[in-house]
């Protein structure tokens, strides 16, 4: 549990993260969305000290993270970043040993760990362990940044804009992945980003901030039933709300009894792709199946249309 | 104000530089502790002026003929008809880095004899290397969009040389030349001891009568030579650099 | 016409194929300069003594006609490969063949110009036998150039040819030869003299590293410090080293007089001191400055990620930016190494000894041989260390930029 207690980082006069105070439940991704300038790479980077605040606390498991040294906090905490920052003049296996290593753990220790990780990120020990960042894909350098980050098995990961840097189709590979692996490990997890679909993608919490504060901080879907300024709302998008409502719900989740003809759709799709297949099919009701194939009913368009309108009791 | 500060020591260090050259005499008095009593502290073999001027046409001559070399030879070595010398030519610019100045200096006599020939050969070797790598470190680096728009917009190759390869590297070739007169005006002290006629003359001349004033000025006067003209010379990159908006 | 000049594939000993024979635009030129050797110019000059003006010799007159033959076929060959285009290891080897027997017939010439029992004729290379050297060097170098040999296959190349002047020296084949009977003459000066040509160099670059370095890592952490130390070095610079070297008698003379020990140290007004102190003055700058861009060079994300994942001030200098700064800092140590090994020798001027002496010996007795036996040495010692520490930065800069590893 990483809890956040009115923090707040001044340089000179400008205040850059203005009393921010937060609860980050442990074995979730939290998201903290904003525009650049928000803040909200400096929020992140006090939780490991990379910046000192000017006021405030930040408790780890309840203890204050100045009671030890930065770097040896660092070392227990995972930090990825965008474009990132291996080492060049390390081979992968060195760039992932780097923790392991500073830690003092024993070699046939270190070796275990940057194999069993390689594995886990579908990188052949043998082929990459001794390459060079350069010589892989930015696809794959990710994959080593994140596992460098994970080598020590630490409880939290901080990753800030991870994806910026990757095109489309690799970047949801890669948020796939991250995703098993949060389950694998059960890392709490505090990701910063400036995509929204990125963020509700990933979040269990999102986190928007803007001009050093934190505007709303809550689950997904109360972002977008009950955005709380105009801010949120617009980060939101007016033409993307429905969807994402949508995007956020299983397609199970809308299975009613009933028969449709066609091909079926998983239950744990979204309802956004359930909704895309209808319209795209010009159906009107599309069956549902379990992940083994067992029929779970269907999801009708008018079903689908009822969930995607704006929620009652909402500010607008 | 802070800003102006260097500019006006500039400005000072050339009006003190030109007052000097113009009546050395009149700054005896400070050079007068640094000799005998007896010794003379202003060199009295001839005029400081002359000897600067010599000095600075010397090297004006050298780096001349080093610029215009230097450049067709880089553009030579980047077109197509003479890609294949390339390779050659920056391992020989690498290799041409290592003759010491005095050995060129004293090889070059036996072909030309004493005098202004050997140092304005070993001026021009020398000053063609760093205007030869510059030009083509900027003819070969130079943005592949920007070649692209003006091979797309139909500029024939001599218009793409003269209107977009030659101009946006001409930052980096007039760093080379300014580099190239540095190393120049020291080297051209040098000339002094296969009896060419500049500032050196003054400094050889302290050191062998242990003259500690002569030793001074000469070093000083190429010294605030060098410094004025660098500090000139990147006035003028700079502008250039602005001009291209690179910086 | 260009088209016979566009490379074709290679194979056999004459890529390009077909029955057309394709030119080499580089050896047309090397074979107009040696030719212009060759026809145009002579091989040796038989002097009556080291000074008076002497007679041009050509090849086939400055050799027994066996050998003069011999090594016109051998040369006219070697041009002859130049020409085509053919492997750069047969252009190598030709190269090297032709650099060999040119070195082997100079020698032989001396002797055989001699006339017997004359011990004041002196036999010198003429501008021939330059030019002809000058040709096949280039032709090494390009064919160097094209094969683009890893850095150890380089440095063993240097130590081949190294090895090579070695045993010509040794054997004795070149004692005929002008410059050979100045060294005769002063055997021992010339090796103290070395000695101190290389302790000035090495010994001002080592100095200059031990404080350059830490001096870079202070100007890289605090910026403030950083335009001031390098305007003061660039400003150092402009001095001109004859000058630097003549000013710093001054001080020196009077830290010799005044400071206890110092005296017992070497330090004197005249002497290697001075030249030490402007040599190491020098080198400073482009220590410091490379330090500083090398280290500011250093990827953002990859000192970010170092931070991040715990490393302390310490680690992070010696594990990640220092690693990464080091080709940088190396081309600053090549720069002064080959600068320093050339300053050194105007440290003749004030009395510090080194090649210069020579040199400028040479100069004041016009007896360009014993200029030769000064500016010689002093180019070959620039360039051996030239070859090796640009193999040590390649060695060292291969993996992070990954521009020529395999």
């Amino acid at each position: 549990m990483i809890e956040i207690d009115a923090i707040t980082k001044r340089y000179d006069d400008n205040t850059v993260v203005d009393n921010v105070s937060m609860v980050i439940e442990p074995r979730t991704v939290t998201v903290i969305v904003g525009t650049s300038g928000s803040g909200k790479t400096t929020l992140l980077r006090m939780i490991n000290r990379l910046v000192e605040p000017t006021s405030g606390v930040i408790k780890l498991d309840g203890e204050d993270n100045r009671a030890i040294p930065g770097h040896e906090l660092r070392r227990r905490i995972g930090y990825a970043i965008q474009g990132h920052g291996l080492f060049p003049h390390r081979t992968v296996a060195q760039n992932i040993a780097t923790v392991p290593t500073l830690l003092g753990w024993e070699k046939s220790r270190i070796d275990a760990k940057v194999d069993e990780l390689l594995t886990l990120f579908q990188l052949d020990p043998k082929t990459f362990g001794p390459r060079y960042p350069h010589e892989l894909s930015g696809g794959q350098q990710q994959r080593v940044g994140v596992a460098r980050a994970l080598a020590a098995e630490p409880n939290v990961l901080l990753m800030d804009e991870p994806y910026g840097a990757l095109d489309p189709i690799i970047r949801a590979k890669a948020q796939e992945d991250l995703l098993a692996i949060q389950k694998h490990f059960g890392t709490t997890i505090v990701l910063v980003t400036h995509d929204m679909n990125e963020a509700f993608h990933l979040a269990d919490k999102i986190a928007v901030m803007d001009k050093g504060r934190v505007l709303q901080y809550g689950p997904p879907e109360e972002l977008v039933r009950a955005p709380e300024t105009p801010f949120v709302e617009t980060l939101i998008g007016d033409t993307e709300r429905p969807f994402r409502l949508l995007a956020i719900a299983k397609a199970g989740a809308a299975a009613e009894p009933g028969e449709a003809e066609g091909e079926p759709i998983r239950e744990d799709k979204t309802q956004q792709e359930a909704l895309a297949d209808l319209l795209w099919t010009g159906r009107s009701a599309l069956p549902v199946v379990s992940a083994s194939g067992a029929p779970m009913g269907r999801v009708t368009l008018d079903a689908l249309l009822k969930r995607a309108t704006r929620p009652s009791g909402s500010a607008r | 104000m802070k800003a102006w500060l260097p500019t006006i020591l500039r400005g000072l260090l050339f009006v003190v530089l030109v007052a000097f050259l113009l009546s050395p005499t009149t700054f005896e008095p400070v050079l007068k502790p640094l000799v005998d009593t007896n010794a003379p502290a202003i060199y009295n073999q001839g005029s400081l002026l002359d000897l600067t001027l010599q000095h600075l046409s010397t090297v004006f001559i050298a780096t001349l003929v080093a610029i215009v070399v230097a450049i067709l030879l880089a553009i030579l070595v980047t077109r197509p008809f003479g890609a294949e010398f390339l390779p050659l030519s920056r391992s020989l610019v690498n290799i041409g880095q290592t003759f010491p100045p005095v050995a060129v200096l004293a090889l070059a006599v036996p072909a030309v004899g004493f005098g202004e020939k050997p140092t304005l050969i070993a001026l021009f070797l020398y000053g063609l290397l760093p205007i030869f790598e510059n030009t083509l470190t900027a003819l070969t680096n130079l943005p592949r969009s920007v070649m692209e728009a003006a091979r797309g917009s139909g500029m024939t190759n001599f218009q793409r040389l003269m209107k977009v390869e030659l101009p946006l590297s001409l930052p980096i070739i007039v760093a080379g030349i300014r580099l190239s007169v540095t190393i120049g005006l020291a080297t051209a002290t040098i000339g002094s001891t296969v009896a060419a006629r500049t500032l050196g003359e003054v400094i050889i001349a302290g050191l062998q009568s242990n003259n500690l004033a002569f030793i001074l000025q000469g070093g000083l006067i190429v010294g605030a030579l060098a410094v004025l003209i660098y500090d000139g010379l990147s006035a003028v990159e700079k502008m250039l650099t602005r001009r291209l908006g690179i910086a | 016409m260009t088209e016979v000049f566009q490379a074709g594939l290679p194979f056999g000993l004459f890529p390009g194929g077909g029955l057309k024979i394709r030119f080499d635009k580089l050896g047309i030129v090397i074979a107009i300069i040696a030719a212009s050797g060759l026809v145009f110019s002579t091989f040796a000059v038989l002097k009556p003594n080291r000074i008076l003006q002497g007679q041009a010799k050509t090849i086939l007159e400055a050799l027994p006609a066996w050998a003069g033959y011999g090594l016109l076929i051998l040369l006219i060959a070697a041009i002859a490969a130049a020409l085509f285009r053919t492997s750069p290891w047969i252009k190598l080897i030709a190269a090297a063949a032709s650099l060999t027997a040119l070195a082997l017939a100079i020698g032989y010439a001396a002797g055989f110009l001699t006339p017997a029992g004359n011990t004041y004729a002196r036999v010198s290379p003429a501008s021939g036998f330059w030019i002809l050297i000058f040709a096949f060097a280039l032709l090494a170098a390009d064919a160097l150039t094209r094969l683009q040999p890893p850095p150890w296959m380089r440095v063993l190349f240097l130590c081949i040819t190294a090895i090579g002047i070695a045993a010509l020296l040794f054997s004795g084949s070149w004692n005929g030869l002008s410059i050979m009977k100045e060294y005769a003459g002063r055997a021992d000066v010339f090796w103290t003299e070395a000695g101190k040509h290389v302790t000035l160099a090495l010994g001002s670059l080592f100095a200059a590293a031990l404080v350059g370095l830490p001096l870079g890592i202070l100007c890289h952490r605090v910026s403030s410090l950083r335009a001031g130390v390098l305007n003061t070095l660039n400003l150092v610079q402009t001095i001109p080293s004859i000058a630097l070297f003549g000013i710093l008698i001054g001080p020196l003379a009077w830290v010799a007089l005044n400071v206890p020990g110092a005296a017992a140290l070497g330090i004197r007004g005249i002497g290697m001191a001075p030249a030490f102190v402007a040599l190491f003055l020098y080198s400073l700058l482009p220590i410091v400055a490379n330090t500083v861009v090398g280290l500011a060079g250093v990827p953002r994300e990859a000192n970010d990620a170092a931070r991040g994942i715990g490393m302390t001030d310490r680690q992070r200098l010696f594990q990640v930016e220092f690693p990464l700064a080091l080709p940088v800092i190396l081309t600053a140590i090549r720069i002064v190494l080959v600068q320093n090994i050339g300053m050194a020798t105007i440290a003749a001027l004030i009395g510090g000894g080194g090649f210069g002496v020579f040199v400028f010996q040479g100069i004041g007795q016009t007896a360009m041989d014993l200029v030769l036996l000064g500016a010689v040495p002093t180019v070959a010692l620039a360039f051996a260390a030239a070859v090796v520490l640009d193999a040590l930065i390649e060695m060292n800069s291969r993996v992070p930029n990954g521009v020529s590893a395999a």
